[in-house]
Parts: C-alpha cells; structure tokens; sequence
C-alpha cells in the first residue's frame, strides 16, 4: 500500500500542528462557535447527541496491520476500547475528548493516518472497491488513482469551503461494489478502442433526501488529465453550486438544474483552459505510485488441487463449508481468496469491533493476508490473498474472535446507521430493529436460502443507512412522535443502480419484523430456481408483496 | 490609520471603501463596488487617487474582467466565511487573467483561512481594526508544503518530488 515520504509527513505533521493551535484557540476563547465548527469538522470533528465523534479518514479502505494495532490503542487510551467501521470505509471513535483530539491526530500520524476531510463542506475520502487489486472481473487496479486523488484533495487550497460535502469514487471493474453512482463524482476505469486507459465521468449521484443516480457528462477522459478535469468539475461547482440553502446545496441539485448536458458544457468550457497545464500526469508519477500497490509474493500453487483439498475439508465441516460459501471470494490468483471479516453478529452495533478484535484483525492481517487489510463500504473487513490451504486454520481463530460470522451478502449483513440511540437528527432508532431482525431470522438454513440479500437501515431520510439502494430499505419515520417504518423494494447500487420504491404506509416497530417476513414468503414462494431476491422483486413488481404486507389479519 | 496585512507584513491602510449610499467621491485611494464602479464611472476619469473595485463571490467574472485588469487593486468580498466562491475568483484572477495587482480579501473570512486564501492568490488581508495582524499573520506559515497547483505554485508536489 502507499507509504508516506518526508512530503507526506510534514503535510500530515503540519496538519496536527495547526489543528492543535486552533484547539488552544478556541479552548482559550479566542476563536468562537461558528468559527471553529469548520475548522473541527475539517479535522473529522463531530458533536453529536452524547459526545463528540472522531472520524478518521482510510484512504480508499487500505489499512497495514501496524496501523489497526495502533487504532486499537487509541480506542483504548483515549476512548471506550471500541471503534466504528462507517460505510465510507472510514473508522469513527464515538467518546473522544476534544482536549485529546490534537495527540490522538499525533498518534495517527505516527502511522501515516490523518482525520483531514472526513467531514465539513469539502471533498471527503475517495472510496473504493474492497477487492481492488485482486477482483476477477478487474479492469485496472483502481487504488493508484484513488490516492493520486487523495493527494490531490488533500488540503487543495481552492475546494476547502465548498457549498456541501463532495464524494468521489473509484470503480475498476465490470460488477460496481463502490456504489460509484451514487457519489458526487464517480469515475470508471474503462479503456478505449486503442487499448489506452481513462475514466468515464459520472456527477451527481447521492443519497440522502434527494437521492439521485449520477449521470455520465464524459464518455473517455484519458488518464493524464484526470486531475485538471477534477479542478474543472469542482471549480464549476464552488462557483455555481446553491449556497442558500443546504439541502439544495449538493453538486447534485445543480446538475439537474442545469441539465447534465449543460453542466457538462460548463465543465468542458472551464477545462479547455486548464487542460495540459501542469497538473497533467506524468508517466513517472504514474509509476512512482504504481509502485506501491505490488502484488504480493505469491506462491505457485497447483489450483486444482488445492481447491480439491478444500472441498474435501469443508464436505466434513458444515459451519466451515459456510463460512467458505458466504465470507469468502475467488480471486483472480487462483490458488488465492479474499476473506470477509463479519462485522455483524446479532447483537452489536453493525460495523462496531472491540480493541481486542482489532489485534486479532491485525494479528490474522500478519499471518494470513500479507499484513495488509480493507474497510468495505458495508461495514466489513476483508482480508485479500489468503493462501486457499490456509482458510480453515484462519477461520477457526476468526470464529473464536467473533469475526466469523456467515452471513456476507445476506439478509444479517446489513448496513444500518446509529439512528436515535446516538443521533440527534433521527426520527426512530435504527439498531433495536436490525437487532431484532437479526434474531428473527437467525435460522442459518434459512438465511442461507434465502440468499444475496441487502438490507438497509436509516434512523432518518438522511439517509446514512443508504435505504434507497437495499434491496429491502427501512427508512424511519415520525408520525405524531412515535417511531415508524417505511419499507422500500428494489434499491440496488450497482452498474444498473435504481432507488428503492415506497412499498405503502409505514408499519410500526412491532411489526416490522413481521412485514420483512411476508415479504421474504412472497419471494420464496416465487422466486424461480435460484433466483434471487432482487430478480424476482423486478420480474414480480411491487404488487404482490403489498398485498401480503398490508392484508387484513385473518 | 487603519492597518493591512499585505505581502506578510503589517502597513498602513490608505483606502477609503466608498458607503453604499455616498453620493460624491472623497479624495484619495478609493474602494468601491462594482456597482458603485460603473454609477460614478464619469467622475472616476478625473480622479486622481487610486481605484479598486470590491466584487461578490458569485460575479460571473468572465462577463465584466476586461477594464478590471487595469486597476491596481480587486477586492474580493466574503459574505460569511463558509463562502468559498472567492477562491475560486481570486485562482482565476490570477492563474487565468494574470492580473497582478493587488488582490484584498474582505468581509467574514478568518484567520485560519490566511494559509488557503494566500495560495489561491490573495496577498491583502482587511481585518476588523482591534485585529492583533501580526499575531493573525502567523498562520500564514500553516504549512510549508503542498500537493497542488496554485496561484503561489506552478509545479505541482509531483512534478518536483
Ligand atoms: C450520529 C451522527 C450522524 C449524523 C448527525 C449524520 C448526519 C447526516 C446528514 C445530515 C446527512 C445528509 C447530508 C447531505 O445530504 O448532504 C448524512 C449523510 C450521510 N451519512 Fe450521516 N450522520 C451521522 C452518522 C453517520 C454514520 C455513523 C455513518 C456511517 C456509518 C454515516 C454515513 C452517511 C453517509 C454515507 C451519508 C451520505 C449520503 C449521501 O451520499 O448523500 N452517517 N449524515
Ligand atoms: S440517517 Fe438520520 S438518523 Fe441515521 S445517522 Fe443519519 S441523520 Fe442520524
């Protein structure tokens, strides 16, 4: 993965320095409330209903096994001995102390980690695919460009005040496991006639309470202007972007004001004036960043008969021959598999691990996957190029961490938001319903029938909980003060992404679980062969399922 | 006299930026809104002070740059400083018009924008009179390397790493 050099270091150095300054400043009186909301924002700083939260910024979901050892140790020191995994593959510290902030962005440096940008009006971490690198169905590794974008957002002395947050994901493969549509940016690799590799440009896409599908305005962006086409993008956006009012402030709404052709006349006309400028790529730095996203030393390993091995060992082991099924991947080095870490076992908060889970993570990272791990947007950890003759022992010490649980891709996997347990803006709590769906359908066989299934959780229509694109989403309400649910069919974020569609009146808390259950009859009793949840809702239409939800009780 | 923060240092501060509702121009070093510019333009022949014009952050610079290059200062307002429009404007004044005059910051920004501003091109600084400048001007020095482009960087990190 990228190591800094002594540029980085001073930058994230300086950083603390600043940030540590101001928190003098402000704790002394000197700077006010308004004034240094931004300025902690910028550095990941958040107050929130019971405490402050720290987020802390992992570029494109990469993390070294020092890194996490230390995260473990800051949540001991400094917090309750637990953090977060977020769906932007950042990490959050619920209980930090703001006094504490200035040495807890000293340690992270230490380990060449920062908060810079993980909140506040400005370009945030760029995202991308956790199988990045090994993915069968890969165009091209996207983590060079994901970090030749951090370097260039980080601190970019023009964006920092932008009308509202900015997201840009990276998607370099056929299947989307970024939800790369739904980001105010998002770029895919693709390569043209000529062999040559680019981005197609897509812009305002995003969730939230208008949520939107991004729209292409550049077919091919060749490769080396990559970076002044992002100056272009964001410089029409800082200049034109709505700033009277925020929730019309997102480059979304101005794309669709404007028409994505017209936004992308506006973007082209900027562009021809910056393009072939000096923030033209070079081949060197191409390859000076390249370079730190080797492939590991692999073993030559007869594939076939290591997947024979395999088999065997999990024909013998039902709870393993699960585990192999659900939590883990092929990759294209045969002989090789991606392991899911479950974040979600019943009962605690999805994407919630402890200090100690961390060194298991970290120590498993060491052993098995060449010290390096990924934070997925769905709140997991994935631990890439696991020898295959290795799974069994790995799975044996995940399982007695808690980290084993499996149920990636299932109904049990689901991305849900803090809601009103910790946020002040929810309308109902989050957490008690996937807690209690969870215990529904705890029933292995059944979960494991039921098959791919995302199910998605937000406490409000802010959308955290990314509702519109589960396949199932519950999105809170409020009505008269009591806490309500509405359902929504049909969301999915990949390639052909499409919003969730409101089923009808919300149900209340204790008859979700029920809701959820008639909707999965619905599917079962006609789904067609292995057909899944999803396939069947889009063949089916909406129809059937409401009326088994909303029939009247017999 | 009022005090500036200009090219790092502390001076004294000889313009006068016009009221809204003057209706006569004063003698001397005068700043005026774009507006105001063009209301007066006859009377501004014959002056013999100096001139500068004070733009918004969401001036369609394109449409009016012309005749401002020729001045020695442009103003550029922040009606609060979460309003990040002047960077960009003060970018394009000077990496796209080359202007090289005097390019003051006004109105809400703050302090811990002084590192940010001054890489997009700002080089003057008007903060409220009982402002300690030489204590502001210390974070001027926030940071000592950069990964971009900018008004104060042609080469990009990468292209000198
Ligand atoms: C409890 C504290 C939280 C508060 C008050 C909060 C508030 C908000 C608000 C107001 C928005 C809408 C912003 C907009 O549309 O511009 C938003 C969006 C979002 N939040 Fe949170 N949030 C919280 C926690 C979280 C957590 C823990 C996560 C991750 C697990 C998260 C993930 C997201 C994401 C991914 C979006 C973006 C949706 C989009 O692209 O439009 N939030 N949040
Ligand atoms: S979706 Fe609403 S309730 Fe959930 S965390 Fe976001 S703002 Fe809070």
């Amino acid at each position: 993965m990228y190591r800094y050099d002594n540029y980085d270091h001073k930058i994230v150095n300086e950083r603390v320095e600043q940030f540590r300054d101001q928190t003098q400043r402000y704790l002394a009186g000197e700077i006010a409330d308004e004034e240094f909301l931004p300025l902690r924002l910028q550095n990941g700083l958040y107050v929130q209903r019971l405490a402050p939260m720290l987020r802390i910024a992992v570029p494109y979901g990469m993390l070294s096994s020092a890194q996490v050892r230390k995260l473990a140790h800051i949540s001991r020191v400094y917090d309750k001995g637990y953090v977060h995994f977020t769906t932007r593959q950042n990490i959050q510290l619920n209980w930090p102390a703001l006094e504490e902030v200035p040495d807890i962005l000293a340690e992270l440096a230490e380990v060449e980690m920062h908060a810079i940008q993980t909140s506040g009006n400005c370009i945030r971490n760029t995202t991308t695919d956790q199988f990045a690198g090994v993915a069968k169905d890969e165009i091209e590794d996207p983590r060079p460009w994901c970090e030749l974008i951090r370097q260039w957002s980080t601190l970019h002395p023009e964006f920092a005040f932008l009308p509202r947050k900015f997201k840009i994901a990276v998607c370099g493969s056929n299947e989307d496991r970024a939800a790369f549509l739904l980001h105010d940016i998002g770029l895919q690799l693709v390569k043209n006639d000529n062999g040559e590799l680019g981005f197609e440009v897509f812009v305002g896409g995003g969730l939230g309470r208008t949520p939107i599908i991004g729209s292409s305005i550049r077919k091919f962006l060749p490769k080396q202007h990559l970076l002044s086409y992002l100056d272009a993008i964001l410089r029409v956006y800082n200049r034109f972007g709505n700033r009277d009012n925020k929730y019309k402030a997102r480059i979304k709404i101005l794309v669709k004001a404007w028409t994505p052709e017209v936004f992308a006349q506006r973007v082209e006309k900027e562009w021809e004036n910056i393009k072939d400028g000096p923030s033209t790529l070079t081949d060197s730095e191409f390859a000076r960043v390249k370079s730190f996203f080797p492939l590991p030393e692999y073993k030559v390993i007869d594939g076939a008969g290591s997947a024979k091995k395999l088999a065997a060992t999990a024909d013998s082991n039902t709870a393993f021959s699960r585990w192999l099924d659900r939590n883990t991947e092929l990759q294209k080095q045969s002989g090789y598999r991606s392991v899911t870490l479950s974040l979600k076992p019943a009962g605690v908060a999805p994407g919630d691990v402890t200090d100690k889970q961390l060194e298991t993570i970290a120590d498993l990272a060491d052993r098995y996957s060449f010290g390096e791990l990924r934070a997925t947007h769905n709140q997991n950890v994935v631990l890439t190029d696991v020898n295959e003759s290795d799974l069994f022992e790995l799975w044996q010490q995940a399982k007695d961490s808690g980290l084993a649980t499996p149920n990636i891709g299932t109904i049990n996997d689901m991305i849900c938001c803090p809601g009103g347990d910790y946020c002040s803006l929810a309308n109902a709590k989050s957490i008690p319903v996937a807690e209690a769906i969870q215990r529904k359908f705890s029933d292995l066989d059944y979960v494991y029938d039921l098959g791919d299934l995302e199910l998605n959780i937000s406490g409000c229509m802010n959308a955290c909980g990314h509702h519109h694109i589960g396949h199932i989403g519950i999105l809170g309400v409020d009505k008269k003060g009591k806490e309500w649910y509405q359902i929504q069919l049909g969301g999915s974020a990949n390639k052909n992404a499409s919003l969730g569609k409101v089923l009808g009146p919300s149900l209340s808390r204790d008859q979700i679980t029920d809701g959820i259950e008639k909707l999965l009859d619905v599917y079962v009793e006609n789904r067609i062969a292995d057909e899944s949840f999803l396939n069947t809702y889009q063949r089916i239409g909406i129809e059937k399922f409401k009326e088994r939800v909303y029939a009247p009780a017999t | 006299m009022p005090q500036l923060l200009k090219d790092k240092r502390v001076i004294d501060d000889a313009w006068t930026l016009l009221d809204t509702d003057s209706q006569s121009l004063p003698d001397g070093d005068i700043l005026l809104t774009y507006s105001q510019w063009q209301t007066f333009s006859e009377q501004l022949e014959s002056h013999s002070g100096q001139i500068g014009v004070v733009i918004e952050g969401n001036t369609e610079i394109e449409d009016i740059i012309e005749p401002l290059l020729k001045l020695p200062l442009i103003a550029i307002n922040f009606p609060k400083f979460a309003d990040g429009r002047g960077f960009s404007l003060a970018t394009l004044l000077r990496e796209r018009y080359n202007f090289n005059g005097e390019i003051r910051a006004v109105g809400g920004f703050i302090r811990d924008q002084l590192y940010l501003l001054s890489r997009c091109g700002f080089n003057a600084f008007k903060f409220s009179e009982d402002t300690d400048l030489s204590e502001v001007a210390k974070s001027l020095e926030d940071f000592s390397e950069t990964y971009q482009v900018s008004a104060d960087q042609e080469k990009p990190l990468f292209r000198r790493r």
